[in-house]
């Protein structure tokens, strides 16, 4: 029985060498879940592109807290799962661990930086999409005033909001821009109600436009914009849909495509690691257009947008990331 | 933004993140004043809101969801009673054992539900419970003083919000002025006695965590169908304790209960509006400090600075008919 076992074992094993482009792609969610209407699901969304496209079927894994992070990525590289993405900067340690014990496993991350050779790093300059948005927040707000919420209180986060800052600066030089973080911990990024209650204090403060960069808690910024008639701004993944008419745009971080080209590129043989970035420039991060929000972008506020852009790409247009100084200069 | 304004927008935060906790903590009286102490009380608002939550996604009714959330933390709250009136088991480790099973169980079913990380689906229109705006605000608005708060405080709140401050008074009085109020006292302080009098000390323990089913039910409906639009991980937040903190500094009495419980409110309010800025003289205060401040203040008094915080005397103890 073992022997016939073993065998089989050995010829499932050759069949799957034998097809070189027949690839094990596996998935490591943050612990937002996978249907955030955010991050993780633009994850999925590309996992799912790639499955329509080739037929190859992918496993997931959805950790609910953190430290499941690193046995699931463990186990999938286990299993011969390659490459195996992870995305969320939760798994950075994770990843160097477990990464560093399967050298021969391909592995990708998405939001923070592993410096090992058989690693990929994604990492999105979300302080240029964050401008591009802050530029359009300035534009509808009328008070003059615009918020920022934002999730737990690191620099990542704070590279969103000093970005924000920036652009909505841009249009009126005395732009006020209030920010606020949700917490100090994990949690912050699972507390809609407080998330709330600050951009319900931004609103009594004049704003009337407030951005979410707080995973699921941007849903209670969301919900109370909506629900006292002013704009919000959504983030990762287009979250325009959520409350149509209220969220004037979405900073979509195209985390879809880091997972769907990082599957290609394995399949293909191309795999590289390293760190890559991307920024306006490779479409890697842009602002969300769609039937539900077209009618809150005016052709000024359009052209203003795509602009910037274009001053960005030429560089005459330098937006500051604060994760290289810890420091806004606003 | 005068000072007048800030304060106004203060207290209407305070008054939104107040009601949770005096439900809870409403709830945890009612159980401790007959002797059952109640760490669960954070479980049954989690389990509420959970089950508020999907029947007012699946029925398009908030109130079917709130019917939803009370019938569940009464179930936990029944299962507390089973296990520590009729099997006189530690009522501590059986509030903290409810307490994880709501944090485990609101995430698995949720995901298998509804495949969202534990969350559910937004909830809009009748599924929620929405402001109410009293008549007259229009009007009231141009009056100095009085208008804004009319029209920004009292003015502008979910029908929980005003349930919860009439609960209060329907506390008291339960308490106060009613043979069960005063037989739930004695309860908590000398069950012989009333087992003396021919009264059923287990079915009276039985019915105030009733009581307390009811009003974690509210609370749980409050977090999840009120002041948000879904349920989400782990939601409460620690208002359970911080429910149960106000319920020891306010002395186990109702319409204490009802201050501490907005004092606590308004520190959490000051905290939000307090954040990334500097006050005169000071500068930047962390929010942590005003986020410790109701566990410090609710250490002090139980230190015995602000008077005697004292406990039902059967507080903890199960009832045994004969030794």
């Amino acid at each position: 029985m073992t022997k016939t076992l073993l065998t089989f074992i050995a010829t499932a094993m050759l069949s799957s060498t034998a097809l070189a482009a027949d690839i094990k792609p596996a998935l490591v969610y943050g612990t937002g879940g996978k249907f955030d209407k955010s991050f993780n699901e633009a994850a999925y969304n590309g996992a799912e592109m790639y499955k329509k496209e080739t037929g190859t079927e992918y496993r997931d894994f959805e950790p609910t807290s953190d430290t499941q992070g690193e046995q699931a990525i463990r186990n999938f590289a286990s299993k011969g799962f390659s490459p195996v993405i992870a995305v969320s900067f939760a798994w950075t340690s994770a990843m160097e661990k477990v990464a560093a014990e399967y050298p021969d496993t391909k592995f990708v991350i998405v939001d923070s930086v592993v410096e090992l050779p058989n690693v990929r790093s994604v990492v999105y300059n979300e302080a240029e999409g964050s401008y591009l948005v802050g530029l359009l927040a300035g534009m509808a707000s009328k008070t003059g005033k615009v918020g920022f919420v934002g999730g737990m209180d690191i620099p990542l986060i704070r590279k969103f909001g000093c970005g924000y800052a920036q652009g909505a600066k841009s249009v009126k030089a005395d732009m006020q821009v209030f920010q606020n973080m949700v917490g100090t911990t994990g949690a912050a990024w699972n507390d809609p109600v407080r998330a709330g209650e600050l951009t319900k204090n931004q609103i009594d403060q004049g704003a009337d436009v407030i951005y979410a960069a707080a995973g699921a808690s941007g849903l209670g910024v969301l919900q109370t914009a909506a629900d006292n008639k002013k704009f919000s701004i959504g983030v990762d993944s287009n979250q325009n849909h959520v409350h149509p008419g209220s969220v004037l745009t979405s900073m979509v971080k195209r985390v879809d495509l880091a997972v769907y080209n990082a599957y290609k590129d394995t399949a293909a043989d191309k795999f590289t690691a390293g760190i890559q970035s991307n920024g306006i420039k490779d479409g890697g991060v842009v602002y969300a257009v769609d039937d539900d929000n077209k009618a809150l972008i005016t052709p000024e506020m359009k052209a203003a947008a795509d602009k910037a852009t274009a001053d960005i790409i030429a560089g005459t247009v330098k937006v500051h990331d604060y994760m290289t100084d810890n420091k806004c200069p606003l | 933004m005068d000072y007048f304004d800030i304060f106004v927008s203060i207290l209407g935060s305070t008054i939104r993140l107040s009601i949770p906790l005096i439900f809870t903590a409403l709830a945890g009286l009612f159980s401790e004043r007959a002797g059952i102490f109640d760490i669960g009380l954070e479980g049954k608002m989690l389990a509420a809101a959970f089950a508020a939550a999907c029947l007012a996604y699946v029925s398009g009714n908030a109130w079917i969801g709130l019917l939803g959330g009370i019938g569940v933390s009464i179930l936990f709250s029944l299962i507390h009673g089973f296990a520590s009136i009729t099997n006189r088991g530690n009522q501590i480790v059986s509030g903290v054992a409810l307490n994880f099973i709501a944090a485990g169980l609101t995430i698995v079913l949720g995901q298998a539900w509804f495949n969202q990380g534990g969350r559910t689906p937004g909830l809009t229109g009748d599924a929620r419970f929405a402001p109410i705006i009293l008549p007259g605000v229009d009007v009231m608005r141009e009056v100095p003083v009085i208008g804004p708060l009319y029209a920004n405080v009292i003015s502008g709140n979910n029908i929980l919000t005003y349930l919860a401050f009439a609960a209060v008074p329907l506390s008291w009085w339960i308490l106060y002025r009613t043979r069960f109020g005063l037989r739930l006292r004695a309860v908590g302080e000398n069950p012989a006695a009333v087992d003396t009098a021919g009264i059923s000390v287990a079915f009276l323990r039985y019915r105030a965590l009733l009581v307390t089913g009811v009003l974690g039910g509210f609370a749980g409906a409050y977090l999840a169908i009120a002041q948000s639009a879904a349920f989400i991980n782990n939601m409460s937040a620690g208002k359970g304790y911080i429910a149960l903190a106000a319920l020891i500094f306010a002395k186990w009495k109702p319409v204490p209960v009802m201050f501490a419980c907005l004092l606590f409110g308004f520190l959490d309010a000051v905290a939000n509006f307090m954040q990334g800025k500097s006050l005169p003289m000071i500068g930047e205060v962390p929010v942590q400090i005003f986020q410790a401040l109701p566990y410090v203040l609710t250490c002090v008094l139980l230190a015995g600075f602000i008077g005697i915080a004292r406990p039902p005397k059967a507080g903890g103890v199960p009832y045994v008919k004969e030794r």
